[in-house]
């Protein structure tokens, strides 16, 4: 915001209440309304808003509160934002960057915890990250910044408060390719945002049983780095996917396909995935600690390979 | 239906007068020969033609510079004759070509033209008016006087986004020129049996926009409201709404078989066409003699002619760029 003018924020409570998960904090102070911008709980409008404004020369960020609220603005995401460049024949670029909290685990039950992010990466015509570490949740958003078309970060809620080194100088971060966490021999994790520190605990764990696990943050959601993964296959032959959305239709399902296509004669087994209970997130903790993908059943999943 | 008495006799120059009457009709002319060219199969999918609204587009268009912003709906194939989008570039998109203004990948109901600053039809019903809010504000943020002008049907007032739209419009005082076309049907709904208030200006008022209603057929009231609520936009006035009471001849679209609507009723707003009222107003005024009306249909015809075979001889996309322009990357 510093070095770009064109640069604002848009969304619920950015500004005075600091941001729902305080983001924004301070940023208020520091530009000001005209660029820190409340918005009224009217999803739709000010997403529609972000749009026009990216469509005439602005570079705005909007903040949407959670994935399931996101759900009041998906005509604007979908019906305008992606298609707006394709259905003009390439003439309206929208460079709109918008956030939003997504996830479990903090016993916010059914309307404030699921992974909808597939959802989004479905759909052609935007870029979806989903940052897992502090040096790629401040240098996404810079990436992000630069792309001509619409982007969705999704931010897992439970990943706010950790703290993370950020080198000093270190600016955009690469949004193009997914990252090995960590290098394995024996099978390999599939995994991104929340569901990273999980698949790295699982690891440890493996790695005292003597299974030496790879583990891929995909970052990208979509387009997909297929090639990290069929790489590391070639390694391992053997693949679970982690992936905090429901199991049907899930990124899981997505990357299990596509290693079937691409990697099918790479397999020593067939591909296990570690997904969501399919029931709306219940309250309770362990009943919710059930429903969420854990370092235990990862661990299973994994061990069922071998 | 408004009635035939206007508050004011406007009595516009003469040559004004006469484009606002070739506007209509190059409309009109071009909207009935889409409608052969669907019969022929030459335009397919939906196709909503704007006979009989034509004074909206053209009257509220007049007040508007080149910079200004226009967002519109399905139904925009008047809106963008006005500004001035060519006849051969819109008939070609209709028939799907890669010289249409939308490169074929639109149609009917997707018509761009970022180069007249015409941001496009937007076919679900409410969608364009918060893109003509994000537009506005960084009109704003930039420190412009422009305008967005951004129209919609009477239909879209049942949508959340109407509402959160006009709120947001008028919380941050954006420069945006609401148009609500109120043709009464939305489909074939009607207002009084969709909308529990069906003063649409009202709702306009309760979000604290100042807001009027004129008489859709009469283009020079349409012209001189729009006028009044454009200046004041452009003032910094905040956001204005004005509500065109008009009437779409024809059905819905073209496979609307009209159950809803009696043809009695149709008669009736048919002797109030916009079109007519104006060659009969202004040959009152010796504007317009019989030999001058019959010029300018000849140049409208020719021109939609040119639109059609220029259509025709347009080519196609290849089927190889059916990925481009998906992303910018």
């Amino acid at each position: 915001m510093k070095s770009d003018p064109r640069v604002f924020l848009i969304g619920e409570d950015v500004g005075r209440y600091g941001g729902a998960f305080a983001v924004s904090h301070g940023l208020l102070e520091e530009f000001g309304p005209e660029r820190i911008r409340d918005a009224p709980l009217s999803e739709s409008a000010f997403v529609g808003a972000g749009i026009g404004a990216a469509m005439n020369g602005m570079r705005p960020i909007v903040e949407i509160m959670t994935v399931n609220f996101s759900l009041l603005a998906m005509d604007q995401i979908l019906n305008n934002a992606a298609t707006l460049r394709y259905m003009s024949g390439g003439q309206i670029s929208v460079p709109l960057v918008v956030r939003m909290a997504t996830g479990g685990g903090r016993q916010l039950a059914a309307q404030h915890s699921h992974s909808l992010e597939v959802w989004y990466a479905h759909i052609p015509g935007i870029r979806v990250l989903a940052p897992a570490t502090a040096a790629d949740a401040r240098g996404m958003l810079l990436a992000a910044l630069e792309e001509p078309d619409p982007v969705f970060i999704f931010e897992h809620a439970t990943l706010y408060p950790n703290e993370g080194e950020i080198e000093e100088g270190s600016k955009i971060v690469d949004i193009a390719h997914a990252e090995v966490r960590r290098r394995g021999d024996d099978v390999t994790i599939v995994t991104y945002g929340g569901s990273l520190p999980k698949a790295l605990n699982a690891a440890d764990e493996l790695a005292a049983e003597g299974i030496q696990v790879e583990v891929i943050d995909l970052r990208t959601l979509r387009p997909l780095d297929t090639l990290t993964v069929l790489e590391s296959l070639r390694k391992t032959h053997r693949a679970v996917i982690v992936d905090e959305g429901w199991r049907t239709c899930s990124l899981a399902a997505e990357v299990s396909a596509i290693i079937m296509e691409e990697g099918f004669d790479e397999l020593d087994a067939p591909v296990a995935r570690v997904c969501s209970a399919e029931v709306p997130m219940p309250y309770a903790k362990h009943m919710e600690e059930a429903a969420l993908p854990q370092p235990a059943t990862i661990v299973e999943a994994a061990r069922r390979l071998m | 239906m408004p009635t035939e008495t206007s508050a004011e006799k406007i009595v516009p120059e003469r040559e004004h007068a006469l484009e606002l009457l070739r506007a209509m009709l190059l409309i009109r002319r071009f909207e009935e020969k889409a409608a052969e060219m669907y019969q022929a199969g030459k335009i397919r999918g939906f196709l909503h033609l704007y006979v009989g609204e034509e004074a909206v587009a053209v009257g509220a268009m007049q007040s508007l510079r080149e910079d200004d912003a226009i967002v519109a709906t399905y139904r925009e194939h008047g809106h963008a004759l006005v500004r001035g989008i060519p006849a051969r570039s819109l008939m070609s998109e209709m028939f799907g070509k890669a010289n249409g203004c939308s490169r074929g990948r639109g149609g009917s109901m997707h018509i761009f033209d970022v180069s007249r600053r015409f941001y496009g039809g937007y076919a679900i019903v409410g969608g364009g008016l918060p893109i003509a809010n994000g537009l506005a504000l960084a009109d704003k943020m930039q420190g412009t006087n422009r305008v967005t002008a951004c129209f919609f049907g009477e239909g879209a007032v049942a949508e959340g986004e109407f509402h959160e739209s006009l709120n947001l419009a008028a919380l941050w005082q954006l420069p945006v020129l609401f148009l609500c076309e109120n043709n009464l049907y939305a489909m074939g709904t009607a207002l009084s049996i969709s909308q529990a208030e069906p003063d649409i200006a009202a709702k306009a008022r309760a979000h604290r926009i100042p807001a009027e209603t004129v008489d859709g057929m009469d283009i020079l009231n349409v012209e001189a409201a729009v006028k009044r609520a454009c200046d004041a936009v452009r003032r910094d006035e905040g956001p204005q709404f004005v509500e065109c009471q008009t009437y779409r001849f024809r059905g819905h679209s073209m496979a609307d078989p009209e159950l809803y609507r009696s043809k009695d009723e149709v008669e009736e707003w048919r002797k109030r066409d916009p079109i007519a009222l104006l060659r009969e107003q202004l040959m009152e005024w010796e504007m317009l003699s019989d030999a001058g009306a019959e010029e300018i249909e000849s140049s409208v015809t020719a021109e939609v002619e040119e639109a059609v075979a220029e259509a025709e001889a347009g080519p196609w996309e290849s089927v190889e760029d059916l990925t481009t322009d998906v992303t910018g990357r």
